[in-house]
């Protein structure tokens, strides 16, 4: 064997100490954040079991229903109420809760990002292989700097779950904007229109397909990352998997495993309603009151003779 | 005469860096020249014109020659590199932000190739979009909206969606679009470019009707040299990015100013206008072998015609009915005109031009134009034929000179 003698690039060595270096100058921030993490989880989860379970089922069923269909609201009450019965309602509220907060916060980084993206493409030379990181680095990696800048808890189980859920709707808008066709903005810009304009009433509502389909990706991920993230003590229905792990104990294993997939069919279906436009009943009820909202309007204007303000709701 | 546009010594690179790119076109390299040095393409290579209130100036030239650049030029869409374009006295390049956006939103409006509807939006909410940019309240952007479907003939569609309307509907509600912001000048980007033939027609013929009526400035893109002559006021043929002659229909038609020029008109004679089935025009109404006589009666008074051509389902063309006979039908209180239908004379679509007139003489009415499988395809009248030998004896006295 041929050996040579290479000094090794300190690479793990340099990511260490700059967590560290982190830790012990943004301590303050980190707390911060932790704290306010913590705070909106807590109360999310708290309100979440303040309300009886039963009826917490039957207005989530009534939810659904507004956004989807009836017969998917019917089996997403059911799945949920077999969840209740096998005793991990509680469980599943907490693991809700860290995928609706994990999820939100990652759309509000990722959505603006992906437009960065298409506004610049130094930055979209630089995002590229940052996304393909994030998106490739097997996600039980990021729970060490985790739980090195926040301890072991929720927060950390957020923080993981939220880099491992970024890529997706970021990639998904800079996709959806980037095939708007060059005419319509070409248009709006020759009637007149501002960038902002050109971004919230030609880019946006044309890449909205798009964008939908990676809110919905970021919830797919987002489900399966709060298991992994339960290793650090982010709790909820992974760390039921990983007690059954431990034990070896099928019967729950099971159950837990059967939770979180009932967890992520319900949260799937609801998410593809949004990424698409399609006749629900919730669509009814707003066009129903935009309807009368424009009919009291016009009556206090005492604009006569428009009969069209009326039709906007009515027309899908 | 008012001058409305005017462009002086315009001349437009694309690219970033076009500063090496401008020396050499100032010091009269090619354009091929000028790309195999620097790798820019010179769009529009120093052209001069003035565009009078009112009119509708037709820019024509084939695919690559500028004529697309020098229309984007107008309303700031690209911006000169060197030259300028004054639209009302004001250099359109020296604008800001905010004094050009207000010029399209007001001043300028702009009627495009594909159409350029929003999906997502009614057809009404396409229409009032100028407006909606400019924060006008619904109330009032519907009202001109309303108003302005009305002019292009699209009452009561307000409330579909563009995927429902037909290409010519759809270029409709552009056309509303852009009259919708009472602005004085438009822009058209071969507008019609994207239609079949028979609808092109119609819809060159309702925007002379149309420009009767709102006198704006209309600055016309086209390819197509017989759109060029019936819409234009006048014309700039463009080659290269370059103007050849700009001048009225019979200016350039009689006068031409030099062998390009010449060149284009006739090579568009010769393929445009040597079978019968490019001078058929679809009637203004046809018949089905089902409809009845009333419905004929009113069908000829609408079409202010003494005939009807009568299809089957499949367009096949089945014969035609006289309106003596019709109102024959009418008396004995008739339904069925299928006793009345009269055998119709007929040529193929690829009949050469010398053969079709002796037998449009020989043609009782006018000629209907068939395909090979018997499928309707227009009529030939004695005026066509008319005007199609006006415009080919011009062709040929170019020729001579």
């Amino acid at each position: 064997m041929l050996s040579i003698e290479l000094p090794k690039f300190a690479i793990g060595e340099t990511i260490e100490w700059l967590i560290r270096w982190l830790i012990y100058h943004l301590a303050a921030v980190f707390d911060l954040v932790s704290n306010a993490l913590n705070y909106v989880t807590g109360l999310l989860s708290s309100g979440l079991t303040a309300v009886p379970s039963l009826l917490l089922i039957i207005i989530f069923g009534f939810l659904i229903w507004l956004i989807t269909s009836k017969t998917t609201a019917i089996l997403s009450a059911v799945g949920l109420g077999l969840v209740w019965n096998i005793g991990l309602w509680l469980q599943l509220i907490s693991t809700l809760t860290l995928v609706v907060v994990a999820v939100i916060i990652a759309l509000l980084i990722g959505i603006p990002l992906g437009i960065l993206m298409t506004r610049s493409s130094k930055f979209e030379t630089i995002m590229r292989p940052v996304l393909d990181f994030m998106q490739t680095m097997p996600p039980f990696v990021y729970l060490i700097p985790a739980v090195m800048l926040f301890g072991i808890g929720v927060v950390p189980g957020l923080f993981a779950t939220i880099i491992f859920s970024v890529p997706p709707p970021v990639r998904l808008t800079y996709l959806g904007i980037t095939q708007v066709s060059e005419e319509m903005k070409e248009m709006a810009i020759a009637f007149g229109a501002s960038d902002w304009q050109v971004l919230s009433k030609i880019e946006l509502p044309l890449a909205l397909p798009s964008i939908m389909a990676g809110v919905n990706q970021c919830i797919m991920l987002g489900i399966s990352m709060v298991v992994i993230a339960s290793m650090i003590g982010a709790g909820g229905l992974g760390a039921e998997v990983m007690r059954s792990v431990s034990r070896l104990d099928l019967a729950l294993g099971f159950e837990s495993g059967l939770a979180i997939v009932i967890l992520a069919m319900v949260l799937d279906r609801v998410g593809r309603s949004f990424a698409s436009i399609k006749e629900t009943p919730a669509r009814k009820v707003i066009c129903f009151f935009r309807a009368r909202y424009n009919r009291a309007k016009n009556s206090k204007s005492q604009v006569l003779g428009i009969t069209t303000a009326n039709n906007e709701g009515g027309d899908t | 005469m008012n001058v409305k546009i005017k462009a002086e010594n315009l001349v437009k690179i694309y690219g970033n860096k076009t500063g090496k790119a401008l020396d050499l076109f100032r010091q009269g390299l090619s354009r091929n020249d000028i790309l195999k040095e620097t790798g820019l393409t010179l769009g529009v290579a120093g052209v001069n014109f003035e565009i009078i209130e009112g009119e509708i100036f037709v820019i024509i030239g084939l695919s690559g020659s500028g004529k697309s650049t020098l229309l984007r030029c107008i309303n700031g869409l690209l911006m000169p590199t060197a030259g300028s374009l004054v639209v009302d006295g004001k250099a359109v390049e020296k604008l800001d932000g905010r004094e050009l956006r207000k010029l399209r939103g007001e001043k300028i409006s702009m009627v495009f190739q594909h159409f350029a509807l929003l999906p997502n939006r009614s057809i009404m909410d396409n229409v009032a979009f100028g407006l909606e940019l400019r924060g006008i309240p619904t109330d009032e952007r519907r009202k001109r909206a309303q108003k302005a479907l009305v002019s292009v003939g699209l009452e009561g569609w307000q409330n579909s969606f563009p995927s429902e309307l037909s290409g010519g509907m759809q270029q409709r509600v552009g056309l509303a679009r852009a009259l919708v912001t009472d602005s004085d000048i438009m822009l058209m980007d071969e507008p019609f470019g994207a239609l079949d033939a028979i609808i092109r027609m119609d819809m060159q013929e309702e925007l002379i009707n149309l420009q009767a009526r709102i006198k704006k400035t209309i600055v016309f893109v086209t390819h197509d040299l017989d759109e060029a002559l019936r819409l234009g006021d006048r014309i700039a043929i463009m080659r290269d990015g370059v103007i050849e002659q700009i001048g009225t229909a019979d200016e350039i038609l009689s006068n031409p100013a030099n062998e390009y020029v010449e060149k284009f008109l006739q090579g568009i004679d010769v393929s445009k206008i040597l079978d019968a089935s490019s001078i058929s025009k679809w009637p203004r109404e046809v018949m089905r072998e089902t409809e009845s006589v009333s419905v004929a009666l009113h069908k000829m008074k609408v079409a202010d015609t003494d005939y009807l051509f009568v299809l089957d389902p499949m367009k096949h063309l089945v014969g035609m009915i006289l309106e003596e006979d019709l109102l024959l039908l009418a008396n004995k209180k008739e339904k069925s005109i299928r006793s009345i239908i009269k055998e119709a004379r007929a040529i193929k679509s690829d009949t050469v031009m010398r053969d079709v007139y002796p037998e449009l003489r020989q043609a009782e009415k006018d000629l209907a134009v068939i395909d090979d499988e018997g499928h309707f395809l227009g009529v030939i009248t004695q005026y066509t034929l008319l005007v199609t030998l006006e415009e080919r004896k011009g062709g040929d006295g170019i020729a001579e000179h």
